[in-house]
């Protein structure tokens, strides 16, 4: 199978849904002639018009809301917000409007809108363009939140999120636009709810989401080499969540760390290990970790940045501790 | 007072609407003073000439959005009085089956995108219905109304913004009543109101808001003009409301005089006044008004006992309407 980038896939998801509904547009900054910083959306502007690749001043609270607006009267908008983190600007439009529109209305108005944005840590871009801000719109009922872990996830996902009638988070990560996956030329979508064993395994569960879930692989390639073999899931949608996979791995290895580059309190990981402790109590051996990213503000100097995300080693290193019965508490 | 519209016909659906809004809010007010209303509501007694001027310049499938004082929009844009005292009573035959109440009152069938609770909320959606409109090929025209407090908010200049940039068919529609909240607007205004929106190239009028005939003629042209691709306009429309902030606003003399609300209730109220002129023009005599007026009141009795009597919606729709495709969230 051919391998293409996710950045190249996420472009590729756009362009046949923009082909097959000529009501799908994209709106934000910088999203036509530049193509976005990242140059994710290069091409589509001189395919599809500066009419429906719109360009926007510097406004992410007012082309949200114009997002809103557009869905809600029968187009369907993918709204491009730059960096996650400027989500903390658009939350008033997102939380107050978009995701509650379908439920005061009594089910009479739908808000069909993606917003695509990102997350992750490690770009020495400092506090404020390196933040995984997934746990603040998964705590909104109304909103739908995916989190892809390589292009064909990011494809796949995207397609199911513009046909989607409700609307839809997907948070891609801003280092993995380069990294390349194998990618069917012919479509495919891939359903909302829907868990993906990325490795089976009967020791420990690895729950990972993006790119923690390459942590996790990785994690579980050194543990296969000291004979512990751990099952790694992708949920590659948290709202959605996949429980039933989630337990009946659990239930099988009887221990479980749930890894997310949110931070760590009140996070992702949380949820997640909460809900297992509820459903699978009785099949645990050992406390279900969570590990996430540090509960400080993303420091910029490369020697502190790298300590506060997960790695493959850490991840490996509390797999151990579980199946060994040392209680641990995880910092 | 200008006359223009020449079809009688014309004049007494404007009187009749307005006599409808003052109706409904008294029927609300003495709902809420009687304790059989749950939570509070904003009266739209006063400002009856606004609403019912815009709306008749308006058609069915044009779009507004309204405020958390709406429920003078959603009557204007001909929503019925039962559906809307049984959203006011939270029962499940009102426009949202009594998910949204006095606040968010949707009626997506007369093009009313709903009412929202948070002030300068919905100037996005209202723009973002006018990009649909342009992006579709529809000649619909949006209307936003918000209040003088609504103009503190930084999203109605972002979407000025670009609504300017872009050409779009919506008509901003301030509705200054003197008062945001409890403060008095020039405490909390800088400038002139209508050289904010000028600012951005938007034609802006100033328009007598208790003269209906002023408000209609002023907007029909605009709205003409809008679907032609001339807007968006901007109109700041000089109106009072007669009730407190909310129902419970009663003893408000800290803000304001007794003496101003008589001066504005007996001497430029927007009924009264209409009135007067219908019959000085010989277009209908004060027994035929009469009688539209207990008309009127009967049809507000009526929906005011039906809903009292109505069904609150089954405990199992709480989960409902979270999601469009999903029918219980929580199942």
């Amino acid at each position: 199978m051919r391998e293409i980038t996710l950045s190249q896939a996420v472009n590729e998801a756009l362009a046949e849904e923009m082909r097959r509904d000529e009501r799908v547009f994209i709106i934000g900054e910088d999203v036509a002639e530049a193509g976005t910083p990242f140059k994710v959306l290069a091409g589509l502007v001189e395919e599809f018009g500066t009419g429906r690749v719109v360009d926007t001043p510097i406004a992410e609270p007012g082309f949200m809301g114009i997002a809103v607006g557009a869905a809600m009267t029968g187009t369907r908008p993918v709204v491009d917000l730059m960096f996650g983190d400027f989500i903390y600007l658009i939350m008033d439009q997102l939380c107050n409007q978009a995701a509650k529109t379908h439920y005061m209305s009594g089910g009479k108005l739908n808000v069909p809108l993606v917003l695509r944005t990102n997350l992750g840590a490690t770009r020495r871009s400092a506090a404020q363009h390196s933040q995984s801000l997934q746990a603040l719109v998964a705590h909104i009922p109304g909103l739908k939140v995916a989190m892809p872990s390589s292009a064909y996830e990011a494809k796949g996902l995207m397609k199911t999120a513009i046909r989607d009638d409700n609307p839809v988070v997907i948070f891609e990560d801003k280092l993995m636009y380069q990294d390349k996956a194998p990618v069917p030329e012919e479509e495919y979508l891939i359903p909302f709810g829907e868990a993906n064993i990325k490795r089976e395994g009967t020791d420990i569960t690895l729950i990972g989401t993006s790119s923690m879930v390459q942590v996790a692989e990785k994690a579980a390639e050194i543990l296969a080499r000291e004979g512990i073999e751990a099952e790694v899931i992708d949920p590659r949608t948290i709202v959605p969540l996949d429980e039933a996979t989630l337990l009946k791995s659990v239930r099988k290895t009887s221990r479980a760390i749930v890894i997310d580059e949110g931070h760590q309190s009140y996070g992702v990981t949380a949820e997640i290990a909460s809900r297992i402790n509820e459903k699978a109590f009785y099949h645990l051996d050992a406390p279900v970790l969570r590990m996430g990213a540090m509960d400080v503000p993303v420091p910029f100097s490369p020697a502190l940045e790298d300590v506060t995300v997960p790695t493959p080693e850490g991840v490996a290193e509390n797999a151990r501790r579980l199946m060994s019965g040392e209680m641990i508490h995880a910092a | 007072m200008a006359k223009t519209k020449t079809n009688t016909e014309d004049y007494l659906q404007m009187y009749r609407q307005m006599v409808r809004i003052r109706t409904f809010e008294d029927n609300a007010n003495k709902l809420y003073l009687d304790a059989k209303m749950p939570g509070l509501t904003h009266m739209y007694s006063g400002e009856e000439a606004v609403a019912v001027g815009i709306c008749e310049a308006l058609k069915v499938t044009d779009k507004i959005t309204s405020t958390h004082r709406g429920h003078g929009h959603c009557v204007a844009k001909g929503a019925a009085f039962k559906e809307m005292f049984c959203e006011l009573l939270g029962k499940e035959e009102g426009y949202c089956r009594g998910k949204g109440g006095s606040m968010h009152i949707a009626d997506q069938s007369n093009g009313n995108l709903g009412a929202n609770a948070i002030v300068g909320g919905s100037m996005g959606i209202a723009t973002g219905s006018a990009f649909t409109a342009k992006m579709l090929g529809t000649d619909d025209v949006t209307v936003c109304f918000f209040g003088d407090g609504a103009t503190a908010q930084g999203l109605l200049y972002e979407v000025m913004n670009m609504a300017a940039l872009w050409k779009l068919p919506v008509i901003y529609a301030c509705e200054n009543n003197g008062y945001s909240e409890y403060t008095r607007t020039e405490e909390i205004a800088a400038g002139s109101i209508t050289a904010r929106a000028e600012a951005f190239g938007i034609e802006a009028h100033q328009v007598d808001g208790q003269d209906v005939l002023a408000v209609n003629t002023l907007t029909q042209k605009l709205v003409a003009r809008a679907r032609k691709g001339e807007g968006p306009f901007f109109l700041e429309l000089m109106t009072y409301r007669y009730h407190g902030h909310h129902v419970g606003d009663i003893n408000r003399e800290y803000y304001r005089t007794k003496d101003e609300e008589k001066d504005w209730k007996e001497n430029r109220d927007p009924i009264i006044r209409f009135r007067g002129w219908l019959v000085s023009e010989g277009i209908a005599s004060e027994d035929e008004i009469e009688a539209m007026n207990a008309e009127v009141r009967q049809d507000a009795e009526q929906a005011v006992d039906y809903a009292l009597n109505a069904k609150y919606p089954d405990v199992s729709e709480v989960d409902m309407h979270v999601y469009s495709d999903i029918k219980h969230a929580l199942a």
